[in-house]
């Protein structure tokens, strides 16, 4: 963090700043040194921000509507889609928000992974973005129960299932997660405590991890390290609320398309057709954003094993810090990496179709070959490339790539 | 020197007296928390129905829910029963005599749940004319055992018992 002293201009900012230093925190971020080089995968992270904010507002006045009963719930999001003013743009907004706020988080999860922000000295970072993000899938997969379809209620069975793999205890885990014997009404009340908790709990995972992110600063496409402030950066203000703004506006736009033009095209539409105990739906998925994990889920023909599976797959991303080993962060510089990376989305996308495909055959197969790539990506093949790998030359200052010979012995000090 | 040793000890003492006393108080009031989300004493009560069969025709079968759960009961056909009971134990993941699994081999009463994940089996489906569960591939015989595909053991058969030849009471 820049230590930079602050000193208001008016005499009751300055009262007022001695007391509270809220106006040296805001001109701390204002001037906050940002490496010029970034491109427009560096402005998600102001999406995500916008997300969060988009979901709690739109939650919180669906909150005003909603009923958390067995027996009222889906009437409650029917009266809200057809009764309350504007309940269908307010309830369109936070599910389709929820996809566009996974869809942000996977291209900044991606991001880091070629760009290695992941790397030291960023690793605290990571790992509570990693914690965030697993929040953001149990928040996800609680909202989804709610609106009480068939979809829901079985998406709830399922995964609530996955708790009775646990040997000897796991019984009566799942009967203490379900509040009775089968997934019901106590079920649902208390996912509606919960799916109002968690965002605010991922608020404030947000902010450590921005805290931590204002400490290094930010990585940058060359991955290499610069001084901050230097010639190297800009102020945070004007320069980059602008981009991100710019590119928050184009996400809206995507947002927005979907929303007003296919709202439900990203759901399913077993989810308008009440919770039924007695029947399962002949073809049960998750929201696409859990597809990948589902797939890895279902590959193992044993129980328990999917599901250890399943949770290693989430928490081996938390040692990849220390799994990837190379000293050079950018995968632009590191040609060996840079394909296997390519590999690894190919595999996750791959993976993600299997998910969607009924577990037999042909598919049952390439999820579990997609399933063991998946694992030998994080456990072999990037210690493995780490040690061995001839990285290309790193530029030496975050300018150089852009300037002829000439321009550097002029900006030379 | 002595002294001070002493006085450690003393001090040791009363530390792990109060850390021990904390941890008692600290579990105390986290328990409520805690056992709130258990089965409450109306989910509780809700244990026990009796079920009318005298409506249910021969190789057919109905669903009635039991604590949220729906329960198969399955009046079996001879070719049924026979099939069921013709298999051998090697043959089974989960080894289990259809006689253990039924009170009358004509009823078969079990919770309609598959032990994968919890969804609801198909019945007369599958490659053992008994269930098959669409959710990820679990496939059942006539008798309720699995065959094959991920779920680990048999359909779970609840506690219950004939009132009298068309009347069963489970739980
Ligand atoms: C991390 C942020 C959040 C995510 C990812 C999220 C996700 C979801 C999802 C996927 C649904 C189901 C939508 C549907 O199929 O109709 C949902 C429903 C709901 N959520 Fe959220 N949510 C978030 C934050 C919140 C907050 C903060 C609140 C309340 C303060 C809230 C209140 C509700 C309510 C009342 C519903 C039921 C109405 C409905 O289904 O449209 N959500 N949420
Ligand atoms: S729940 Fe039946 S096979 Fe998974």
């Amino acid at each position: 963090m820049s230590d930079h002293t602050y000193t208001p201009s008016s005499k009751f900012g300055k009262w007022f700043n001695d007391r509270l230093p809220l106006l040296s925190l805001s001109a701390h971020f204002r001037e906050y040194p940002t490496p010029k080089n970034l491109n427009y995968w560096w402005t998600f992270g102001a999406i995500l921000t916008f997300c969060l904010v988009a979901q709690i507002a739109t939650g919180i006045v669906l909150a005003m509507h909603y009923v958390a009963h067995a027996d009222l719930a889906f009437d409650s999001i029917e009266h809200i889609m057809r009764d309350v003013n504007y309940g269908w743009l307010l309830r369109y907004l936070h599910s389709n928000g929820s996809s566009m706020f996974f869809l942000a988080v996977y291209v900044h999860i991606f991001r880091s992974l070629f760009y290695g922000s992941h790397k030291s000295p960023r690793e605290i970072i990571w790992i509570l973005g990693v914690l965030i993000y697993i929040l953001m899938m149990a928040t996800a997969f609680m909202g989804y129960v709610l609106p009480w379809g068939q979809m829901s209620f079985w998406a709830a069975t399922v995964i609530t299932n996955l708790f009775t793999a646990i040997p000897l205890i796991g019984e009566s885990i799942t009967t203490w997660f379900w509040g009775g014997y089968a997934v019901d009404n106590p079920t649902l009340n208390r996912f509606y405590s919960l799916h109002y908790l968690v965002p605010f709990l991922i608020l404030g995972l947000v902010i450590l991890h921005i805290w931590a992110l204002h400490v290094p600063g930010n990585n940058n496409p060359t991955g290499i390290e610069i001084k901050q402030p230097s010639k190297g950066t800009i102020p945070f203000h004007p320069h980059i609320t602008i981009k991100d703004l710019f590119a928050l506006l184009v996400f809206l736009i995507i947002f927005l398309g979907f929303v007003f033009f296919s709202p439900d095209v990203l759901g399913h539409p077993d989810n308008y057709i009440p919770a039924n105990p007695m029947v399962t739906p002949y073809h049960i998925v998750p929201e696409w954003y859990l597809l990948p994990f589902y797939a890895i889920l279902r590959s193992v023909p044993d129980k328990l094993g999917g599901v250890v599976l399943l949770f290693a797959s989430l928490l081996i991303l938390l040692a990849l810090p220390w799994l990837d080993r190379s000293k050079v962060r950018s995968a632009v510089f590191r040609p060996i990496y840079k394909q296997f990376f390519w590999l690894f989305v190919i595999d996750i996308l791959v993976l993600g179709y299997m998910g969607a495909m009924p577990a037999e055959g042909t598919y049952l197969l390439i999820a579990r070959i997609g399933t063991a790539y998946y694992f030998l990506h994080f456990l072999i093949i990037l210690p493995f490339v780490s040690l061995v790998e001839k990285t290309d030359p790193l530029p030496a200052s975050i300018s150089e790539p852009v300037l002829t010979e000439k321009d550097k012995s002029d900006v030379s000090e | 020197m002595d002294e001070s040793g002493k006085k450690n000890n003393r001090r040791d003492f009363l530390f792990t007296a109060s850390y021990t006393v904390g941890a008692v108080g600290l579990g105390a009031t986290v328990w409520p928390f805690i056992d709130q989300m258990n089965p409450d004493s109306s989910v509780k009560a809700l244990a026990k129905i009796e079920v009318d069969l005298s409506q249910v025709e021969l190789g057919k079968s109905i669903t009635v829910l039991w604590r949220g759960k729906p329960v198969f009961i399955k009046r079996r056909t001879k070719s049924e029963i026979s099939e069921a009971q013709a298999v051998s134990l090697e043959e089974l993941k989960d080894p289990q005599k259809d006689e253990d699994r039924v009170k009358n081999p004509e009823w078969l009463v079990m919770l309609g749940i598959c032990t994968h994940l919890g969804c609801v089996p198909l019945a007369n489906k599958g490659e053992y004319n008994g269930w098959f569960c669409p959710c990820h591939g679990s496939h059942y015989d006539t008798s309720g055992r699995i065959r094959k595909g991920p779920a680990p053991v048999n359909m779970e058969i609840p506690r219950y018992e004939f009132v009298d030849n068309n009347t069963i009471k489970i739980g």
